[in-house]
């Protein structure tokens, strides 16, 4: 199929094109096309790879460049960061030591930010790993209007975390909805603080994060459930086993690796929660800054134009990149068992 | 003469094809449940935003629907409160991003994807290593870069780490990857040059891919917040999510329905691409796992 749609039109411009050109002079463009775009080389006939050796690295260089000066080069010079006082906003920077990590392994509020984060990650990624599962397998069946219910459950995966954060900040204030509706059942007579109480407006974000992650995490799954062998649920039903134990026995099993790869990526997103903290708890990251995360901490200690200290915010970074990495090993480690 | 009629074979399924009708009944609520939790206050965002000055959004007199539903807010929106300069930068950060990932994602991913030049396997690790290291984790160090090159609060500065993504490259060189090479020697018989062949037959095979590259650029820069939020300082050149987040924080007395009129309108763009390109959206989702 794919050679029917693609090989058609390569016939037709065919060869004549760059043999001979006879006419006008090539204009600048023309020339600087020639120099830039792959040709045959000269002298060779089509079948020659490249026109000139540098060419490859011509079309390469600005990935290279991008993935040196804002992926490779950041990371080092975090490092290197960490060691000095250097201010958000320019200025001469001089060499610290360890100041800065001893400073911060002294700092209650860094640890404050580490424990929200490490929080976050145990209560949202078993949630996260689950919750889109079993959704995913309400909306396997191919049932009338299935599409629709599919689509419709990934709106918030469209809607912005500013968007999104904007409703619940709406849904869950004092005079909001929830609180009316709860007031209105007369299941309680004064309004619950979601918005006020550090505790409450931690797991009001993870609530979000779930809420937000369903939609994208349903369709990963629906994608690994085509691999699920469908007799196995029909003998399993045959046999007498319930939806439930089907769940347990058959689906989930059968998309393990789903399931650890889930894990893994709702673990690294959960150390990077900034948004949801910011739209609930305001940007000051909740009362007096109890519900910061770490990347939260980092902006605030790291980047604050007038208080900011980029050296103490790079050395936080360091740290939220081995939360990170001790993550991402742990959850290897955890494949290959699982694979053996 | 008697000849047996043969019954038609129905062509659309009875509802009792789907299973028994306790199941089938189960199954729906459990769907209206969770369409009412995921839906529900994006809904609710945009029923608010139909209201009058005269209804409350808040509070024990605040009904679900609006009983003279305006678009008074939408038309404050734009007059009111500077969203259209909002819009118009997320827009212009959105063009020149997918614009450069486009580009450079298709040159360097084919490239990637050809043998025959040294250095290929170095260009690859480079990539892959620039995708360790998360973004919250270097971005006071990309801060500082972005003063450097003296772009703080401007729209040049937001861009341009999103210029061109490791990922997207790897994703079109698995895409060009998959090209059959006995197609591309056909198309050398023929007589195409490289560039033909990049053009004609390895840009329209990959098309699948690139679909997945624009769609994951636009989302991820119309939706972008953290970056935006440190990067940009004055009013005018704030981004969508950025002006949404700040009009709900801001002291000056606003009003919510406008706000939320605001936040219906930042969705529309996505929600239209969606509905377009629903066949790849999934698609991108799954190739998350991008072949390395």
């Amino acid at each position: 199929m794919v050679a029917t749609q693609t090989a058609e039109p390569v016939s037709v411009p065919g060869a004549g094109r760059t043999a001979a050109a006879p006419g006008p002079a090539p204009s600048r463009i023309r020339r600087f096309a020639r120099a830039v775009l792959p040709g045959p080389a000269p002298g060779a006939n089509g079948a020659a790879l490249y026109r000139r050796w540098w060419l490859p690295w011509l079309w390469t260089a600005p990935a290279i460049v991008c993935a040196v000066v804002f992926g490779v080069f950041p990371f080092f010079n975090t490092v290197l960061l960490s060691f000095t006082d250097a201010k958000p906003l320019g200025g001469a920077a001089s060499f610290v030591g360890l100041d800065n990590y001893t400073r911060m392994v002294d700092d209650s509020d860094f640890w404050l930010a580490t424990r929200n984060s490490v929080l976050y990650a145990i209560v949202v990624v078993p949630l996260m790993v689950l919750l889109p599962l079993m959704l995913a397998v309400l909306v396997e069946k191919n049932l009338p209007g299935i599409g629709f219910f599919r689509s419709a459950f990934y709106t918030p995966v469209l809607a912005s975390s500013v968007v999104v954060g904007l409703s619940w900040q709406w849904l869950l204030a004092d005079d909001g909805l929830v609180n009316t509706w709860l007031r209105k059942a007369h299941l309680i007579r004064s309004a619950i603080p979601f918005l006020s109480d550090s505790w409450l407006i931690l797991f009001c974000a993870m609530g979000l994060t779930l809420w937000k992650g369903l939609g994208w995490y349903m369709v990963f799954y629906l994608a690994a459930l085509g691999n699920v062998p469908k007799e196995l649920h029909e003998a399993a039903s045959m046999d007498g086993a319930g939806a439930v134990r089907r769940f347990w026995h058959i689906t989930m099993p059968g998309v393990r690796q789903a399931m650890m790869l889930v894990g893994t990526l709702t673990g690294i997103g959960s150390l990077r929660v900034f948004t949801e903290i910011y739209m609930l708890g305001s940007s000051t990251g909740g009362p007096g800054g109890a519900d910061r995360t770490l990347p939260f901490y980092i902006r605030d200690v790291g980047l604050d134009p007038i208080t900011g200290n980029a050296g103490y915010g790079s050395a936080v970074s360091v740290a939220l990149f081995a939360l990170t990495l001790g993550l991402t090993l742990l959850a290897q480690r955890l494949t290959k068992e699982d694979e053996a | 003469m008697t000849t047996a009629v043969e019954k038609p074979r129905r062509l659309m399924p009875r509802w009792r094809d789907y299973g028994r009708p306790r199941e089938l009944v189960v199954r729906y609520l459990l769907l209206l449940l969770v369409l009412g939790i995921t839906v529900g206050p994006l809904l609710w965002q945009l029923l608010a935003s139909l209201k009058g000055t005269g209804e409350d959004v808040f509070g024990a007199n605040a009904t679900l629907l609006p009983h003279d539903p305006t678009l008074r807010a939408y038309r404050q929106v734009f007059d009111q409160v500077p969203v259209a300069t909002y819009i118009r930068n997320s827009m212009i950060v959105v063009i020149l991003s997918i614009t450069s990932q486009l580009v450079f994602s298709t040159t360097a991913g084919y490239m990637l994807s050809k043998p025959g030049w040294k250095g290929r396997k170095a260009v690859w690790v480079v990539l892959v290593a620039s995708m360790m290291f998360p973004f919250e984790s270097i971005m006071v160090s990309l801060f500082l870069s972005i003063r450097d090159l003296g772009l703080v609060d401007s729209l040049a500065g937001v861009w341009l780490p999103g210029f061109v993504g490791a990922i997207n490259v790897l994703l079109m060189r698995g895409a060009f990857l998959a090209v059959p090479r006995e197609i591309e020697d056909s198309a050398m018989l023929d007589g195409a040059n490289e560039w033909q062949r990049f053009r004609h037959l390895y840009l329209p095979s990959a098309w699948g891919a690139i679909m997945v590259v624009v769609i994951n650029t636009f989302i991820s820069a119309w939706d972008d917040f953290l970056w935006p939020l440190i990067v940009l300082r004055s009013e005018s050149h704030m981004t969508l999510t950025l002006g949404l987040s700040r009009l709900q924080s801001s002291s000056f007395g606003y009003d919510q329905r406008v706000v939320m009129a605001g936040s219906v309108i930042s969705i529309i763009p996505v929600l239209v691409l969606f509905v377009i390109t629903q066949r790849w959206f999934y698609r991108g989702v799954s190739s998350g796992a991008v072949k390395l």
